[in-house]
Formats: structure tokens, C-alpha cells, sequence
């Protein structure tokens, strides 16, 4: 379990994190949410230890991680940056880190072998492809089996195939138990393999929740309907705290109602449907909205054109 | 009434455990040691510290043996045949720099660190074993370049032999003094974190600053300090004067020496502590 309470970090001028509380439990993936320099990675070498809170703390499985006696035991980690000496193997990059804690040599090789570096083991590591790499910093975070897992993009620079690997090992990890913290871009990817979210813009909190409440918070879903008789239906639907929104000339766009009840009063009516259907907010959507105003780095779409 | 809990799933099973995992002293200097061998830039400043050790010391010998006046004043047969430390100082101070700025630049420092998040264990240990190897390895290269040396002196009867004991001060001093300038090293290496930074500053305090003071200062305001420099305070542990004024005695220089290093290192130990990875 991580317990995060009140965490702030500052560079300088740059608030990267600021007052930030939620709690990850265990047995569950959990997400961490945000556009690029929300504080992801920030708020993760925290948990970590190796960046210093400028207030705040964080308690991970019930302690200060840096007075942990058995810290492979207690919290594994992949970094943003491939943290691996480039002119070292990987099987002897993963042995050094196996030996701090009294991990053994045979541990470093199952978990090779778990990872699917086996071939590649005594080679060095600045060769490396950025999936490789993804594997190896996976490898060095599972050595001691550590009850807590903290992940960042671990499925950046993966193949598909890499992809499918990775969120079928978080799920694995999460049903044995293990507490499991995974940040993403991406809430597509999110939503295949996290139970729970954290969503955080310009280092706030914006939301800590299920996935599913997620996509209510962020707008819910609306019912598409088409018929050929769009001001007939809009007249019979409109009603308080129903909004209709006409969608090119023989479809509306119905908020707060169900397809039931849509399909019953326009049958009532005699008004004919060519559709009905539950339009979901996709989560990238309910992400984009979300963050919109937290976004830190906007493209800018409007450029001059010259005339 | 309801509440709002967070649906915590709780694990069945308990968690399958790695046993007797916990942190000492003696696994990080184990961890630390693996590290060192499974580096080719490691390997390759050791072995070059070597060459120049054992080959500049029978070069310089065999320049004495051949030249009309003999030595140089200043030296002895000791002095010339050690004299493979000036310049295998500078082979292993990259050693010790790199043992340290390699981790940082490459980003392994957040690997190692996260693991040990004490942190300072991972710094006695990278020091006590780039230490030790230095010693052992220095003190082989030390004394192969010291009975070299003497083999090629004695073909004009200039050569000395271990029966001296200031030839075994000597022999152990270039183990010593090379061991404390890459411990030296590594201190900055861990205070600058950058290894062109790191490289350049151990160059001038070792290098650059006693050949300024020796060349371009004074003598009579050079008498007050050029002693305390770690370089010449170290270096005294070999036979020979090095054109001091004032030099301390072998042992007190070689403990100034070693004085300047802990400096270096407490100040590394307390950023180390004290700043983000
Ligand atoms: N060591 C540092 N020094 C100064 N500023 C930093 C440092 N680390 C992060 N920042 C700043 O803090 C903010 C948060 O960065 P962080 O890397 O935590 O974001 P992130 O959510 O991981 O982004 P991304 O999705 O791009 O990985 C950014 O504005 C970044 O520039
Ligand atoms: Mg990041």
C-alpha cells in the first residue's frame, strides 16, 4: 500500500507537485493519469525516495521507504529514464542490484527468464532497445517480490505483443496480492488494466477514482437517436434536466435518458426510429476534458496563416 | 446510511516472499564489487595504471643509465624507478571519478539508490573497493616496476635493493599515495557528479596547482603552503625531495594527504545524504 498525504516537490520556481493525497491499495492496478508534466514521474521518485518532498510524505506498506530494513522486499521500481550503467550486461546489472539486498543469483535468473531476456542477458545493456530496456527495468523491479510496484510508462517503447505481456503481468501481480502502481499516457491503455485512477494535471489532484467513475465524473453517456421525425421526437423528449442536441438533419443527441425510455415514448408516438443506441464517452475523451485546463503544454492550433 | 470506501480488494493468499532479504554493509560492498568487474572502462584504467607504473618506471631508469650525469638531483635510485606514480595518479583519479560520474550520467545512480535507500552504504562500498583493488593492484605494479628498475640501474652499480627500508616505504607508498588520490577522486567525482567536472578538477589539484606553484610562485611564499598540498604531502612516502622547501615527514604528509581526502569525501557523503538522486 502507498499513502501519499499532502506531497508538494519544488524546482526552483516550478511547483512540480503540489499538495498531492490519495492512497494505492493492494490486489488492484491502480493508474496514475496525467498530461506530460503533470508530476507523474516527480510524484513516483518520491514514493521512492530518491527525490526529497518539499512537504508532504509518502508511507509505503506502512513505513518511510528510506528506514526500510528489507527494501527489495518492500517496493520494486521502474524509472521514467532507463537507470542502467549502459557499458554493464543485464544479467550483471540486475546481480548488483540482487546483491544489496541478499536477492539471490537464482532469483536474477528466473527473473531473466520471466522477462524473456534470457538471450540477451550477457549482453551489454547500452544496446538495448527501449523495449528491452522496458524489460530490464520490469526485471530489476520484481528481484525481491516486493509487495508494492511502481511503474513508470512501463508499457513505453513495448510491442504489442510487449503490451499484451505487460498488462497480463500487472493483473497477475495485482490478483496475487501486490500493490501495483502504473502511470500511462494513455487512458485507452489504462482502462484494459487499471481497477482504480489517479488523475493529476499541472501537479494537482484532479481525480482519484474507478474507471468507471471516471467517465461519469467526466460527463457520463448520452444516447444517440436518428428518426425521421427529429422535431416531432425533440418536442416529446425536451423536458428539465434533459438536454437534446440535434446531430446533422435526422439524429439527436439525448442526455438524460435511457434507450428505454426513448424507445418507449417515441413508440407511444408512432414516431419511427432508425437507431437507438448508449453513446460512451471514450475515456481518452473524459480524459481530455478532464485535464483540458491542466494541460501544460497546449499545441497550438491556431497558427497565422499568411494571406 | 452510506459511506464512501474505497473498494480494497483484499488478497487471499499471502504474498509469495523472497526470505532473508535485508540490506548490510557486507552485500553492498559485494553488490559494489560486481559492479567493478563487469566494467571494460574499469578494467582497461586499471591495466593502463599498470603499464605506466611498471613501463615509465623502466624507462626512466634506463634514461639514468645512459645519460653522463646519472640521476637527476633530487632523485635516487628508489625515486626514479617508482616514477611510474605521477603518471599512473592520473589513470587511476579517472578510475575513481568515473567509478562514481559513469553512475550519474548514465542514470544507474537511481537504480542503485532506490535499492539502497540509505544511501550512504553504496558510497563506503564503491570507495572501500575501488580502495582495496587499487592497493593490491598498485602494490604488485609498484614493486615489479621497483625491482625492473633496479635490474636496469644496476648495470652502472646505481641500483639499491628491499633490503632499504626506505625502499619498502617506498614500494608500499605508491600503493598508498595512488590508493588515497583515487579515493580522492571518486570524492569529487561524487561532489560534481559529472565526469569532465570531476576529471579537470582532480587534474588541477593533482597536476595543474603544484606545477604552478613550483614553476611560477615564488619559493620563499610557495615554503608556506606547496608542502600541504595532497600531491607533495603524499608523494613524500617515495624517496626523494620534489624541490620542497619545507616537506613534511613521509608519514605526517601521507596523513595530510589522507586528511584532504576524508575533507572531499564528507562533503560528497553530505550531498549524497542531502540532495535528490
Ligand atoms: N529535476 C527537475 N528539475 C527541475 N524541474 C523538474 C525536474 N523534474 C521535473 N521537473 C519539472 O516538473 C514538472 C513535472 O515533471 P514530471 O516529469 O514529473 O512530469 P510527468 O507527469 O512525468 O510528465 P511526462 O508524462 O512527460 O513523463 C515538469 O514541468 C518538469 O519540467
Ligand atoms: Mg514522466
Amino acid at each position: 500500500m502507498i499513502e501519499v498525504h499532502n506531497l508538494s516537490k519544488r524546482y526552483g520556481e516550478k511547483l512540480a507537485v503540489d499538495d498531492v493525497s490519495f492512497t494505492v491499495q493492494p490486489g488492484i492496478v491502480t493508474g496514475f493519469l496525467g498530461p506530460n508534466g503533470a508530476g507523474k514521474s516527480t510524484t513516483m521518485r518520491m514514493i521512492a525516495g530518491l527525490d526529497r518532498p518539499t512537504s508532504g510524505e509518502v508511507i509505503v506498506n506502512g513505513q518511510d521507504y528510506r528506514a526500510s530494513k528489507a527494501p527489495m522486499a518492500e517496493l520494486g521500481v521502474l524509472l521514467e529514464a532507463k537507470a542502467v550503467h549502459t557499458g554493464r550486461s543485464a544479467r550483471n546489472h540486475l546481480l548488483a542490484l540482487a546483491y544489496t539486498n541478499g536477492v539471490s543469483a537464482d532469483r536474477v535468473d528466473d527473473v531473466i527468464d520471466m522477462v524473456g531476456l534470457h538471450d540477451v542477458a550477457a549482453k551489454r545493456a547500452g544496446g538495448f532497445s527501449l523495449g528491452m530496456g522496458q524489460r530490464l527495468g520490469v526485471a530489476s523491479a520484481l528481484l525481491g517480490r516486493p509487495r508494492t510496484v511502481v511503474l513508470d510508462e512501463p508499457a513505453n517503447g513495448l510491442d504489442p505483443e510487449g503490451v499484451m505481456w505487460m498488462r497480463e503481468m500487472l493483473k497477475d501481480l495485482a490478483a496475487q496480492g501486490h500493490t501495483v502502481f502504473v502511470s500511462s499516457h494513455l487512458m485507452s491503455e489504462m482502462a484494459q488494466t487499471a481497477t482504480r485512477l489517479v488523475v493529476i494535471g499541472r501537479g494537482r489532484l484532479i481525480a482519484d477514482t474507478t474507471v468507471a467513475g471516471f467517465v461519469a465524473l467526466a460527463g457520463g453517456h448520452t444516447v444517440i437517436v436518428r428518426t425521421s421525425e427529429p422535431a416531432r421526437l425533440s418536442a416529446l423528449l425536451a423536458g428539465p434536466d434533459i438536454t437534446l442536441t440535434p446531430e446533422g438533419s435526422d439524429a439527436l443527441i439525448v442526455d438524460g435518458l435511457t434507450t428505454h425510455q426513448i424507445g418507449t415514448a417515441a413508440g407511444a408516438a408512432g414516431i419511427p426510429l432508425f437507431e437507438l443506441a448508449n453513446q460512451h464517452t471514450s475515456l481518452e475523451e473524459a480524459f481530455m476534458e478532464m485535464t483540458h485546463d491542466a494541460v501544460e503544454y497546449h499545441a497550438t492550433a491556431d497558427v497565422a496563416v499568411a494571406s | 446510511m452510506t459511506t464512501a470506501t474505497a473498494p480494497a480488494a483484499i488478497p487471499v493468499a499471502p504474498l509469495a516472499r523472497e526470505s532473508g532479504l535485508r540490506v548490510t554493509q557486507v552485500r553492498v560492498l559485494r553488490s559494489e564489487w560486481v559492479k567493478f568487474r563487469s566494467l571494460r572502462s574499469t578494467l582497461w584504467t586499471m591495466g593502463l595504471s599498470v603499464v605506466l607504473m611498471i613501463g615509465l618506471g623502466a624507462m626512466f631508469s634506463a634514461i639514468s643509465v645512459n645519460s653522463a650525469e646519472g640521476m637527476d638531483p633530487g632523485n635516487t635510485a628508489i625515486s626514479t624507478s617508482l616514477t611510474g606514480t605521477f603518471f599512473a595518479q592520473l589513470a587511476v583519479g579517472v578510475l575513481g571519478a568515473l567509478l562514481i560520474t559513469g553512475e550519474y550520467t548514465t542514470g544507474m545512480i537511481r537504480a542503485s539508490l532506490a535499492v539502497v535507500p540509505k544511501r550512504l552504504p553504496v558510497l563506503w562500498a564503491k570507495l572501500a573497493v575501488l580502495a582495496a583493488v587499487v592497493f593490491a593492484t598498485m602494490l604488485v605494479a609498484s614493486l615489479v616496476a621497483f625491482e625492473l628498475g633496479q635490474a636496469i640501474l644496476s648495470s652502472k652499480d646505481l641500483g639499491t635493493s628491499l633490503s632499504d627500508p626506505v625502499a619498502v616505504r617506498s614500494v608500499f607508498g605508491a600503493a598508498l599515495y595512488l590508493s588515497a588520490a583515487a579515493v580522492t577522486a571518486a570524492g569529487i567525482g561524487a561532489l560534481l557528479r559529472n565526469t569532465a567536472a570531476s576529471i579537470t578538477t582532480y587534474v588541477a589539484i593533482f597536476f595543474l596547482i603544484p606545477t604552478l606553484v613550483a614553476t611560477i610562485i615564488p619559493r620563499s611564499w610557495a615554503a608556506h603552503f606547496a608542502q600541504y598540498l595532497p600531491s607533495n604531502a603524499g608523494t613524500g612516502l617515495i624517496d626523494g625531495t620534489y624541490g620542497l622547501e619545507n616537506p613534511l615527514s613521509p608519514w605526517a604528509g601521507f596523513a595530510a594527504m589522507c586528511a584532504f581526502a576524508a575533507a572531499v569525501v564528507a562533503a560528497a557523503a553530505w550531498r549524497l545524504h542531502h540532495t535528490d538522486a
